[in-house]
Protein backbone atom coordinates (compact mmCIF):
# COMPACT_ATOMS: atom_id res chain seq x y z
CA UNK A 1 0.00 0.00 0.00
CA UNK A 2 1.34 3.11 -0.81
CA UNK A 3 1.84 6.36 1.95
CA UNK A 4 -0.37 8.15 -0.71
CA UNK A 5 -3.21 5.47 -0.75
CA UNK A 6 -3.17 5.26 3.02
CA UNK A 7 -2.85 9.20 3.97
CA UNK A 8 -6.42 9.14 1.74
CA UNK A 9 -8.03 6.07 3.90
CA UNK A 10 -6.81 8.47 6.71
CA UNK A 11 -8.60 11.79 5.27
CA UNK A 12 -11.41 9.78 3.92
CA UNK A 13 -11.81 8.68 8.10
CA UNK A 14 -11.38 11.77 9.61
CA UNK A 15 -13.70 13.84 7.57
CA UNK A 16 -16.28 11.07 8.39
CA UNK A 17 -16.15 13.02 11.79
CA UNK A 18 -17.18 16.50 10.89
CA UNK A 19 -20.82 15.60 12.28
CA UNK A 20 -18.90 14.83 15.83
CA UNK A 21 -16.91 18.00 14.77
CA UNK A 22 -20.33 19.71 14.61
CA UNK A 23 -21.40 18.29 17.80
CA UNK A 24 -18.89 19.19 19.85
CA UNK A 25 -18.67 22.77 18.73
CA UNK A 26 -22.51 23.01 19.18
CA UNK A 27 -21.91 22.01 22.84
CA UNK A 28 -18.92 24.51 23.32
CA UNK A 29 -21.34 27.25 21.98
CA UNK A 30 -24.26 26.18 24.49
CA UNK A 31 -21.80 25.71 27.28
CA UNK A 32 -19.25 28.87 26.39
CA UNK A 33 -21.57 31.54 28.19
CA UNK A 34 -23.50 30.02 30.84
CA UNK A 35 -22.60 27.68 33.92
CA UNK A 36 -24.75 24.73 33.72
CA UNK A 37 -24.91 21.69 36.78
CA UNK A 38 -25.55 18.36 34.31
CA UNK A 39 -22.14 16.72 34.92
CA UNK A 40 -22.58 14.55 31.74
CA UNK A 41 -22.91 18.11 29.78
CA UNK A 42 -19.41 18.75 31.61
CA UNK A 43 -17.47 15.06 30.94
CA UNK A 44 -19.14 15.46 27.41
CA UNK A 45 -17.36 18.67 26.87
CA UNK A 46 -14.09 17.02 28.10
CA UNK A 47 -14.46 14.20 25.89
CA UNK A 48 -15.29 16.53 23.14
CA UNK A 49 -12.08 18.96 23.96
CA UNK A 50 -10.13 15.61 23.77
CA UNK A 51 -11.63 14.13 20.53
CA UNK A 52 -11.06 17.43 18.74
CA UNK A 53 -7.38 17.32 19.87
CA UNK A 54 -6.54 14.32 18.26
CA UNK A 55 -8.19 15.44 15.16
CA UNK A 56 -6.59 18.49 15.02
CA UNK A 57 -3.21 16.34 15.29
CA UNK A 58 -4.58 14.38 12.56
CA UNK A 59 -5.97 17.21 10.42
CA UNK A 60 -2.44 19.58 10.60
CA UNK A 61 -0.45 16.64 9.03
CA UNK A 62 -3.24 15.07 6.80
CA UNK A 63 -5.08 18.58 5.79
CA UNK A 64 -3.07 21.77 6.63
CA UNK A 65 -4.47 23.94 3.89
CA UNK A 66 -8.21 22.78 3.93
CA UNK A 67 -10.97 24.30 5.58
CA UNK A 68 -11.47 21.05 7.61
CA UNK A 69 -8.60 22.57 9.49
CA UNK A 70 -9.61 25.85 10.11
CA UNK A 71 -13.20 24.64 11.30
CA UNK A 72 -11.71 22.01 13.51
CA UNK A 73 -8.84 24.97 14.65
CA UNK A 74 -11.17 26.87 15.51
CA UNK A 75 -14.11 24.42 17.44
CA UNK A 76 -10.98 22.94 19.74
CA UNK A 77 -9.55 27.11 20.31
CA UNK A 78 -13.17 27.63 21.27
CA UNK A 79 -12.85 24.37 23.58
CA UNK A 80 -10.04 25.22 25.06
CA UNK A 81 -11.47 28.56 26.21
CA UNK A 82 -14.11 27.02 27.23
CA UNK A 83 -13.14 24.45 29.50
CA UNK A 84 -10.31 27.05 30.84
CA UNK A 85 -12.58 29.58 32.01
CA UNK A 86 -12.08 29.96 35.36
CA UNK A 87 -14.98 29.84 37.85
CA UNK A 88 -16.29 33.57 39.44
CA UNK A 89 -18.80 33.40 42.19
CA UNK A 90 -19.54 37.37 42.47
CA UNK A 91 -20.04 37.32 46.32
CA UNK A 92 -17.13 35.47 47.45
CA UNK A 93 -14.58 36.92 44.76
CA UNK A 94 -15.61 40.47 46.44
CA UNK A 95 -14.97 38.79 49.83
CA UNK A 96 -11.96 37.40 48.61
CA UNK A 97 -10.45 40.87 47.23
CA UNK A 98 -11.23 42.74 50.26
CA UNK A 99 -10.31 40.01 52.75
CA UNK A 100 -7.44 38.86 51.20
CA UNK A 101 -6.00 40.22 48.14
CA UNK A 102 -5.99 44.18 48.40
CA UNK A 103 -4.87 43.72 51.87
CA UNK A 104 -1.70 41.94 50.52
CA UNK A 105 -1.67 44.61 47.52
CA UNK A 106 -1.34 47.08 50.35
CA UNK A 107 1.24 45.31 51.94
CA UNK A 108 3.11 44.83 48.38
CA UNK A 109 2.59 48.71 47.75
CA UNK A 110 4.01 49.93 51.43
CA UNK A 111 7.06 51.35 50.41
CA UNK A 112 5.82 53.04 47.07
CA UNK A 113 2.49 54.23 49.41
CA UNK A 114 5.31 55.95 51.65
CA UNK A 115 7.40 57.25 48.97
CA UNK A 116 3.84 58.75 47.02
CA UNK A 117 2.98 60.29 50.34
CA UNK A 118 6.16 61.89 51.01
CA UNK A 119 6.22 63.15 47.27
CA UNK A 120 2.79 64.20 47.95
CA UNK A 121 3.55 65.93 51.28
CA UNK A 122 6.52 68.01 50.03
CA UNK A 123 4.81 69.06 46.67
CA UNK A 124 1.97 70.46 48.74
CA UNK A 125 4.88 71.85 51.15
CA UNK A 126 6.56 73.32 47.88
CA UNK A 127 3.30 74.82 46.49
CA UNK A 128 2.35 76.77 49.95
CA UNK A 129 5.83 78.38 49.83
CA UNK A 130 5.59 79.27 46.15
CA UNK A 131 2.55 80.99 46.22
CA UNK A 132 2.82 82.11 50.28
CA UNK A 133 6.18 83.99 49.00
CA UNK A 134 5.45 84.80 45.48
CA UNK A 135 1.50 85.36 45.45
CA UNK A 136 1.28 86.07 41.76
CA UNK A 137 2.52 82.25 41.37
CA UNK A 138 -1.12 81.13 41.84
CA UNK A 139 -2.08 82.04 38.46
CA UNK A 140 -0.09 78.83 37.73
CA UNK A 141 -2.77 76.87 39.42
CA UNK A 142 -5.80 78.49 39.36
CA UNK A 143 -8.30 80.02 37.08
CA UNK A 144 -8.94 83.66 36.92
CA UNK A 145 -12.39 82.99 38.13
CA UNK A 146 -11.15 81.29 41.47
CA UNK A 147 -8.48 84.25 42.18
CA UNK A 148 -10.99 86.72 41.55
CA UNK A 149 -13.59 85.33 44.19
CA UNK A 150 -10.88 84.86 46.90
CA UNK A 151 -9.46 88.08 46.10
CA UNK A 152 -13.35 89.81 46.86
CA UNK A 153 -13.08 87.91 50.02
CA UNK A 154 -15.19 84.99 49.36
CA UNK A 155 -14.67 81.34 48.83
CA UNK A 156 -15.61 79.80 45.64
CA UNK A 157 -17.32 76.86 47.73
CA UNK A 158 -19.63 79.23 49.36
CA UNK A 159 -23.58 79.24 47.77
CA UNK A 160 -22.40 76.04 46.00
CA UNK A 161 -25.68 74.30 46.69
CA UNK A 162 -27.41 77.16 45.76
CA UNK A 163 -26.03 76.79 42.29
CA UNK A 164 -25.30 72.38 41.88
CA UNK A 165 -27.53 70.31 44.12
CA UNK A 166 -26.24 67.64 45.93
CA UNK A 167 -26.50 64.71 44.24
CA UNK A 168 -25.46 66.14 41.34
CA UNK A 169 -22.49 67.64 43.16
CA UNK A 170 -21.90 64.56 44.55
CA UNK A 171 -21.93 62.89 41.04
CA UNK A 172 -19.77 65.09 39.70
CA UNK A 173 -16.73 64.78 41.85
CA UNK A 174 -16.64 61.47 42.74
CA UNK A 175 -16.61 61.27 38.92
CA UNK A 176 -13.74 63.40 38.52
CA UNK A 177 -11.78 61.80 41.35
CA UNK A 178 -12.26 58.68 40.31
CA UNK A 179 -10.90 59.59 36.52
CA UNK A 180 -8.06 61.38 38.62
CA UNK A 181 -7.44 58.49 40.22
CA UNK A 182 -7.58 56.05 37.71
CA UNK A 183 -4.86 58.51 35.49
CA UNK A 184 -2.32 58.52 38.28
CA UNK A 185 -2.53 54.83 38.16
CA UNK A 186 -2.53 54.43 34.39
CA UNK A 187 -0.03 57.23 33.75
CA UNK A 188 2.88 54.73 35.99
CA UNK A 189 2.70 53.66 31.84
CA UNK A 190 5.38 56.50 31.31
CA UNK A 191 7.90 54.64 33.69
CA UNK A 192 6.29 56.03 36.17
CA UNK A 193 6.39 59.34 35.49
CA UNK A 194 3.05 60.09 34.05
CA UNK A 195 2.29 59.26 37.91
CA UNK A 196 4.85 61.21 39.29
CA UNK A 197 3.45 64.64 37.70
CA UNK A 198 -0.12 63.49 38.97
CA UNK A 199 1.07 63.42 41.93
CA UNK A 200 3.37 66.06 42.11
CA UNK A 201 0.71 68.37 40.21
CA UNK A 202 -1.96 67.85 42.40
CA UNK A 203 0.37 68.58 45.58
CA UNK A 204 1.63 72.06 44.55
CA UNK A 205 -2.10 73.02 43.84
CA UNK A 206 -3.62 71.80 46.83
CA UNK A 207 -0.49 73.75 49.03
CA UNK A 208 -0.66 77.12 46.62
CA UNK A 209 -4.44 77.72 47.26
CA UNK A 210 -3.88 77.01 50.87
CA UNK A 211 -1.38 79.26 51.21
CA UNK A 212 -3.43 81.56 48.77
CA UNK A 213 -6.23 81.43 50.73
CA UNK A 214 -4.14 81.65 54.00
CA UNK A 215 -3.37 85.23 52.52
CA UNK A 216 -6.82 86.42 52.13
CA UNK A 217 -7.84 85.56 55.59
CA UNK A 218 -10.01 82.09 54.00
CA UNK A 219 -7.50 79.63 55.00
CA UNK A 220 -9.78 78.55 58.06
CA UNK A 221 -12.73 78.41 55.75
CA UNK A 222 -11.01 76.10 53.12
CA UNK A 223 -9.50 73.76 56.26
CA UNK A 224 -13.48 73.45 57.45
CA UNK A 225 -14.62 72.65 54.11
CA UNK A 226 -11.92 70.10 53.06
CA UNK A 227 -11.35 68.10 55.96
CA UNK A 228 -14.53 65.94 55.73
CA UNK A 229 -14.34 64.49 52.71
CA UNK A 230 -10.28 65.81 52.10
CA UNK A 231 -8.57 62.81 54.46
CA UNK A 232 -9.74 59.87 52.49
CA UNK A 233 -9.33 61.88 49.16
CA UNK A 234 -6.24 63.23 49.54
CA UNK A 235 -5.36 59.88 50.75
CA UNK A 236 -6.39 58.03 48.05
CA UNK A 237 -4.61 60.21 45.35
CA UNK A 238 -1.34 58.72 47.04
CA UNK A 239 -2.43 55.43 47.19
CA UNK A 240 -3.43 55.77 43.39
CA UNK A 241 0.23 57.41 42.89
CA UNK A 242 2.10 54.25 44.59
CA UNK A 243 0.23 52.16 42.40
CA UNK A 244 0.97 53.81 39.51
CA UNK A 245 4.56 54.03 40.52
CA UNK A 246 5.07 50.44 41.20
CA UNK A 247 3.34 49.96 37.15
CA UNK A 248 6.42 52.28 36.40
CA UNK A 249 8.53 50.26 38.43
CA UNK A 250 7.99 47.17 37.20
CA UNK A 251 8.86 48.67 33.66
CA UNK A 252 12.18 50.51 35.25
CA UNK A 253 13.17 47.29 36.57
CA UNK A 254 11.46 43.84 35.77
CA UNK A 255 13.75 41.81 37.23
CA UNK A 256 14.00 38.13 35.62
CA UNK A 257 10.65 38.44 33.72
CA UNK A 258 10.12 40.31 30.43
CA UNK A 259 9.13 44.01 31.08
CA UNK A 260 6.09 42.91 29.19
CA UNK A 261 4.77 40.15 32.27
CA UNK A 262 6.41 42.33 35.17
CA UNK A 263 4.12 45.06 33.40
CA UNK A 264 1.12 42.94 33.23
CA UNK A 265 1.54 41.63 36.79
CA UNK A 266 2.34 45.27 38.72
CA UNK A 267 -0.87 46.70 36.46
CA UNK A 268 -3.09 43.58 37.50
CA UNK A 269 -2.19 43.73 41.05
CA UNK A 270 -1.77 47.14 42.05
CA UNK A 271 -5.13 47.38 39.75
CA UNK A 272 -7.33 45.41 42.84
CA UNK A 273 -5.88 48.73 45.03
CA UNK A 274 -7.51 51.23 42.25
CA UNK A 275 -10.51 49.06 42.47
CA UNK A 276 -10.78 50.17 46.39
CA UNK A 277 -9.52 53.18 45.96
CA UNK A 278 -12.46 53.86 43.32
CA UNK A 279 -15.01 52.66 45.96
CA UNK A 280 -13.60 54.80 48.80
CA UNK A 281 -13.78 57.55 46.82
CA UNK A 282 -17.56 57.17 46.02
CA UNK A 283 -18.06 57.71 49.42
CA UNK A 284 -15.78 60.62 49.29
CA UNK A 285 -17.92 62.65 46.60
CA UNK A 286 -21.24 62.18 48.87
CA UNK A 287 -19.59 63.36 51.75
CA UNK A 288 -18.08 66.89 49.49
CA UNK A 289 -21.48 66.74 47.67
CA UNK A 290 -24.07 66.44 50.85
CA UNK A 291 -21.58 67.66 53.95
CA UNK A 292 -18.35 70.21 52.83
CA UNK A 293 -20.58 72.26 50.99
CA UNK A 294 -23.46 72.92 54.09
CA UNK A 295 -22.86 75.32 56.59
CA UNK A 296 -25.27 73.46 58.78
CA UNK A 297 -22.55 71.33 60.13
CA UNK A 298 -19.66 72.33 62.28
CA UNK A 299 -15.95 72.41 62.20
CA UNK A 300 -16.22 69.16 64.85
CA UNK A 301 -18.64 67.63 63.69
CA UNK A 302 -16.42 67.84 59.88
CA UNK A 303 -13.55 66.97 61.72
CA UNK A 304 -15.26 63.47 62.85
CA UNK A 305 -16.99 62.34 59.85
CA UNK A 306 -13.28 62.95 57.77
CA UNK A 307 -11.17 61.04 60.88
CA UNK A 308 -13.94 58.43 61.43
CA UNK A 309 -13.63 57.93 57.30
CA UNK A 310 -10.45 57.90 57.40
CA UNK A 311 -10.15 55.47 59.98
CA UNK A 312 -12.91 53.69 58.16
CA UNK A 313 -10.11 53.47 54.58
CA UNK A 314 -7.58 52.13 57.33
CA UNK A 315 -9.66 48.91 58.38
CA UNK A 316 -10.89 48.59 55.25
CA UNK A 317 -7.44 48.36 53.35
CA UNK A 318 -6.22 46.27 55.84
CA UNK A 319 -8.80 43.91 55.41
CA UNK A 320 -9.77 44.00 59.49
CA UNK A 321 -13.14 45.03 58.10
CA UNK A 322 -13.45 40.81 57.26
CA UNK A 323 -10.81 39.93 60.09
CA UNK A 324 -13.43 37.50 61.63
CA UNK A 325 -14.29 35.81 58.80
CA UNK A 326 -10.28 34.98 57.66
CA UNK A 327 -10.25 33.01 61.26
CA UNK A 328 -5.95 33.02 60.93
CA UNK A 329 -5.87 32.76 57.24
CA UNK A 330 -2.58 34.01 56.48
CA UNK A 331 -2.59 37.00 53.84
CA UNK A 332 -1.17 35.53 50.53
CA UNK A 333 1.55 37.58 49.32
CA UNK A 334 1.28 38.67 45.57
CA UNK A 335 3.43 37.61 43.09
CA UNK A 336 6.13 39.97 43.05
CA UNK A 337 6.47 41.63 39.89
CA UNK B 1 -6.70 32.15 7.42
CA UNK B 2 -3.35 32.07 8.00
CA UNK B 3 -2.96 29.75 11.19
CA UNK B 4 0.92 29.29 11.31
CA UNK B 5 0.86 32.82 12.17
CA UNK B 6 -0.79 33.23 15.82
CA UNK B 7 -0.35 32.64 19.37
CA UNK B 8 0.37 28.81 20.15
CA UNK B 9 -0.95 28.02 23.51
CA UNK B 10 0.09 24.12 25.43
CA UNK B 11 -2.50 22.14 26.20
CA UNK B 12 -2.87 19.39 28.77
CA UNK B 13 -3.54 17.42 25.40
CA UNK B 14 -0.35 17.55 23.75
CA UNK B 15 -1.58 19.05 21.24
CA UNK B 16 -1.36 23.03 21.05
CA UNK B 17 -4.10 25.26 20.56
CA UNK B 18 -3.48 27.68 17.57
CA UNK B 19 -4.75 31.06 17.52
CA UNK B 20 -5.28 33.46 14.48
CA UNK B 21 -4.95 36.67 16.48
CA UNK B 22 -6.71 39.78 15.08
CA UNK B 23 -4.84 42.71 13.06
CA UNK B 24 -5.54 46.09 13.62
CA UNK B 25 -8.05 46.21 11.02
CA UNK B 26 -10.48 43.62 12.63
CA UNK B 27 -9.84 45.66 15.92
CA UNK B 28 -10.73 48.51 14.64
CA UNK B 29 -13.75 47.40 12.65
CA UNK B 30 -14.92 45.72 16.03
CA UNK B 31 -14.66 49.27 17.98
CA UNK B 32 -16.87 51.11 15.20
CA UNK B 33 -19.35 49.04 15.40
CA UNK B 34 -19.46 49.39 19.10
CA UNK B 35 -19.01 52.95 19.18
CA UNK B 36 -22.04 53.09 16.80
CA UNK B 37 -24.24 51.20 18.92
CA UNK B 38 -23.04 52.88 22.04
CA UNK B 39 -23.41 56.16 20.72
CA UNK B 40 -27.17 55.65 19.36
CA UNK B 41 -28.52 54.12 22.20
CA UNK B 42 -26.87 57.28 24.59
CA UNK B 43 -28.16 59.79 22.24
CA UNK B 44 -31.35 57.72 22.18
CA UNK B 45 -31.75 57.55 25.67
CA UNK B 46 -30.87 61.21 26.01
CA UNK B 47 -33.68 62.45 23.34
CA UNK B 48 -36.45 60.55 24.89
CA UNK B 49 -34.89 60.93 28.28
CA UNK B 50 -35.04 64.97 28.00
CA UNK B 51 -38.22 65.28 26.13
CA UNK B 52 -40.10 63.35 28.67
CA UNK B 53 -38.32 65.28 31.49
CA UNK B 54 -38.95 68.75 29.14
CA UNK B 55 -42.55 67.48 28.98
CA UNK B 56 -42.15 69.54 24.79
CA UNK B 57 -40.37 68.42 22.08
CA UNK B 58 -37.10 70.40 23.30
CA UNK B 59 -34.15 68.24 24.04
CA UNK B 60 -31.87 71.25 25.16
CA UNK B 61 -31.09 71.48 28.77
CA UNK B 62 -33.22 73.62 31.24
CA UNK B 63 -32.14 77.07 32.05
CA UNK B 64 -31.76 76.17 35.51
CA UNK B 65 -31.49 71.97 35.88
CA UNK B 66 -32.96 70.13 38.37
CA UNK B 67 -31.67 66.95 40.32
CA UNK B 68 -33.80 64.96 37.86
CA UNK B 69 -31.87 66.15 34.62
CA UNK B 70 -28.68 64.49 35.87
CA UNK B 71 -29.80 61.70 37.23
CA UNK B 72 -32.38 60.58 34.72
CA UNK B 73 -30.89 62.10 31.58
CA UNK B 74 -27.02 63.05 31.85
CA UNK B 75 -26.08 60.27 33.84
CA UNK B 76 -27.45 57.26 32.45
CA UNK B 77 -26.87 58.54 28.69
CA UNK B 78 -22.96 58.51 30.25
CA UNK B 79 -23.11 55.56 31.99
CA UNK B 80 -24.43 53.96 28.87
CA UNK B 81 -21.22 55.74 26.50
CA UNK B 82 -18.50 54.97 28.99
CA UNK B 83 -19.13 51.71 30.62
CA UNK B 84 -20.64 50.02 27.79
CA UNK B 85 -17.22 48.21 27.29
CA UNK B 86 -16.45 46.98 30.47
CA UNK B 87 -19.99 46.02 31.34
CA UNK B 88 -20.49 43.95 27.67
CA UNK B 89 -16.84 42.39 28.51
CA UNK B 90 -17.46 41.55 31.96
CA UNK B 91 -20.82 39.90 31.36
CA UNK B 92 -20.13 38.36 28.31
CA UNK B 93 -16.22 37.26 29.21
CA UNK B 94 -14.80 39.14 26.61
CA UNK B 95 -17.51 39.49 23.83
CA UNK B 96 -19.58 42.75 22.68
CA UNK B 97 -21.71 43.26 20.07
CA UNK B 98 -19.06 44.62 17.82
CA UNK B 99 -16.56 42.17 18.80
CA UNK B 100 -19.32 39.08 17.55
CA UNK B 101 -20.02 40.79 13.97
CA UNK B 102 -16.44 41.46 13.76
CA UNK B 103 -15.26 37.98 14.34
CA UNK B 104 -13.20 38.31 16.92
CA UNK B 105 -13.11 37.63 21.02
CA UNK B 106 -10.51 38.52 23.97
CA UNK B 107 -8.42 35.48 25.47
CA UNK B 108 -6.24 35.48 28.05
CA UNK B 109 -2.88 34.29 26.85
CA UNK B 110 -3.48 31.07 28.16
CA UNK B 111 -5.70 30.74 25.50
CA UNK B 112 -9.08 30.82 27.70
CA UNK B 113 -11.50 33.54 29.03
CA UNK B 114 -9.91 36.21 30.61
CA UNK B 115 -10.56 37.12 33.86
CA UNK B 116 -12.92 39.62 35.76
CA UNK B 117 -9.98 41.47 36.96
CA UNK B 118 -8.01 41.20 33.72
CA UNK B 119 -10.89 42.76 31.86
CA UNK B 120 -11.32 45.81 34.12
CA UNK B 121 -7.95 46.61 33.86
CA UNK B 122 -8.20 46.58 29.73
CA UNK B 123 -10.98 48.80 30.02
CA UNK B 124 -8.92 51.71 32.55
CA UNK B 125 -6.22 51.40 29.93
CA UNK B 126 -8.27 52.80 27.61
CA UNK B 127 -7.56 56.22 29.15
CA UNK B 128 -4.06 55.71 27.88
CA UNK B 129 -4.73 54.38 24.94
CA UNK B 130 -7.05 57.20 23.71
CA UNK B 131 -4.88 59.31 24.00
CA UNK B 132 -4.21 62.04 22.65
CA UNK B 133 -7.20 61.37 19.88
CA UNK B 134 -9.38 58.85 18.51
CA UNK B 135 -7.20 56.28 20.29
CA UNK B 136 -4.16 56.67 18.57
CA UNK B 137 -1.64 55.18 21.37
CA UNK B 138 -3.90 52.04 20.96
CA UNK B 139 -3.96 52.15 17.51
CA UNK B 140 -0.60 52.23 16.89
CA UNK B 141 0.91 50.12 19.80
CA UNK B 142 -1.23 47.41 17.78
CA UNK B 143 0.28 48.04 14.41
CA UNK B 144 3.58 47.41 16.44
CA UNK B 145 3.61 45.42 18.99
CA UNK B 146 3.96 41.34 18.36
CA UNK B 147 0.59 40.05 18.86
CA UNK B 148 -1.74 43.13 17.64
CA UNK B 149 -2.07 44.35 21.18
CA UNK B 150 -3.02 47.58 22.58
CA UNK B 151 -1.59 49.02 25.96
CA UNK B 152 -4.58 47.82 28.20
CA UNK B 153 -4.48 44.61 26.31
CA UNK B 154 -0.60 44.45 27.56
CA UNK B 155 -1.29 45.04 31.17
CA UNK B 156 -4.48 43.17 31.50
CA UNK B 157 -2.63 39.70 29.48
CA UNK B 158 -5.22 39.41 26.99
CA UNK B 159 -5.46 39.34 23.38
CA UNK B 160 -7.88 39.29 20.34
CA UNK B 161 -8.23 36.17 18.03
CA UNK B 162 -10.18 35.30 15.60
CA UNK B 163 -13.13 33.34 16.24
CA UNK B 164 -14.26 31.43 12.78
CA UNK B 165 -18.31 30.23 12.80
CA UNK B 166 -17.65 28.16 9.49
CA UNK B 167 -19.64 25.26 8.44
CA UNK B 168 -18.32 21.71 9.13
CA UNK B 169 -16.63 20.58 5.81
CA UNK B 170 -19.84 18.50 4.07
CA UNK B 171 -19.39 16.20 1.14
CA UNK B 172 -18.70 13.06 3.18
CA UNK B 173 -21.33 11.54 4.72
CA UNK B 174 -21.69 10.65 8.27
CA UNK B 175 -22.85 6.98 7.33
CA UNK B 176 -20.36 4.00 8.55
CA UNK B 177 -17.66 3.04 5.70
CA UNK B 178 -19.07 1.46 2.88
CA UNK B 179 -18.36 -2.48 3.19
CA UNK B 180 -15.72 -2.82 0.28
CA UNK B 181 -13.56 0.27 2.09
CA UNK B 182 -10.94 0.14 4.96
CA UNK B 183 -11.08 1.85 7.91
CA UNK B 184 -8.22 3.93 9.37
CA UNK B 185 -6.99 1.81 11.83
CA UNK B 186 -7.31 -1.65 9.64
CA UNK B 187 -5.28 0.87 6.76
CA UNK B 188 -2.46 1.66 8.88
CA UNK B 189 -1.96 -1.53 10.41
CA UNK B 190 -1.55 -3.11 6.99
CA UNK B 191 0.52 -0.11 5.86
CA UNK B 192 2.80 -0.46 8.85
CA UNK B 193 2.97 -4.77 8.07
CA UNK B 194 3.73 -4.04 4.49
CA UNK B 195 6.31 -1.63 5.07
CA UNK B 196 7.90 -4.14 7.77
CA UNK B 197 7.48 -7.30 5.75
CA UNK B 198 10.64 -7.90 4.97
CA UNK B 199 12.27 -7.57 8.21
CA UNK B 200 9.53 -9.90 10.14
CA UNK B 201 9.95 -13.25 10.74
CA UNK B 202 8.22 -15.67 7.81
CA UNK B 203 5.82 -17.16 10.46
CA UNK B 204 4.93 -13.99 12.54
CA UNK B 205 4.38 -11.86 9.31
CA UNK B 206 1.90 -15.06 8.05
CA UNK B 207 0.49 -15.08 11.37
CA UNK B 208 -0.63 -11.38 11.13
CA UNK B 209 -1.58 -11.46 7.87
CA UNK B 210 -4.00 -14.40 7.80
CA UNK B 211 -5.77 -12.25 10.90
CA UNK B 212 -6.38 -9.41 9.08
CA UNK B 213 -7.33 -10.96 6.20
CA UNK B 214 -9.62 -13.18 8.02
CA UNK B 215 -11.18 -10.57 9.77
CA UNK B 216 -11.69 -8.29 6.35
CA UNK B 217 -12.27 -11.10 3.77
CA UNK B 218 -12.75 -14.80 3.33
CA UNK B 219 -9.38 -15.40 1.81
CA UNK B 220 -7.15 -15.90 5.13
CA UNK B 221 -6.57 -19.82 4.74
CA UNK B 222 -2.91 -19.36 2.76
CA UNK B 223 -0.11 -20.30 3.99
CA UNK B 224 1.93 -18.85 0.96
CA UNK B 225 3.84 -16.05 1.81
CA UNK B 226 3.84 -14.33 -1.61
CA UNK B 227 0.01 -14.80 -1.92
CA UNK B 228 -0.29 -13.51 1.45
CA UNK B 229 1.52 -10.17 0.35
CA UNK B 230 -0.64 -10.07 -2.59
CA UNK B 231 -3.76 -10.38 -1.03
CA UNK B 232 -2.98 -7.24 1.30
CA UNK B 233 -1.81 -5.27 -1.02
CA UNK B 234 -4.96 -5.33 -2.87
CA UNK B 235 -6.47 -5.34 0.15
CA UNK B 236 -4.88 -1.87 0.94
CA UNK B 237 -5.86 -0.26 -2.24
CA UNK B 238 -9.56 -0.69 -1.16
CA UNK B 239 -8.68 2.63 0.48
CA UNK B 240 -8.88 4.34 -2.83
CA UNK B 241 -12.48 5.94 -3.18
Amino acid sequence: MSESSRDHALKVTLLRRSQLWKKAADRTRRLVGKKTDDAADAISMADDYRMLAHDVAKVRRLLPDSRSREYLEAAYAQAHATLHRPAWHPGYALLNLFRDEIPAVVSWLRPHIVWATALFILTVIAGYAMVHTYPDLIALFASPELIATVERGQLWTEGLLNVVPSSVLSLQILTNNIVVSLFAYCAGFLFGLGTLYILGLNGLMLGAVFAFTSLHGLGDDLFTFVVAHGCVEISVMCLSGAAGAAVGEALIRPGAATRAESFQRAALQSGKLILACAVLLVGSGLIEGYVSPNPVFALWTRIVIGVSYWAFMIVLLNGWLFAARRRGRAIPAPAAP
Amino acid sequence: MDLEQGLVVDSVTGVDVALPIAGPGARSFAFIIDWHIRTIVSVAWYVVAALLHNGSLHITAPLTPDSAWFVYVIAPAAAIYFLYHPVWEVATRGHTPGKRMAGVQIISRQGGAPGVGSLLARNVFRLVDSFPIAYAVGHVTTMVTQNHVRIGDLAAGTLLVYVHDSAPPTGYSAEPLATNQLDATTAEVISELLQRWETLDSAARRRMAQKILAAETTDGDNNDDAILKTRLESLASRGRR
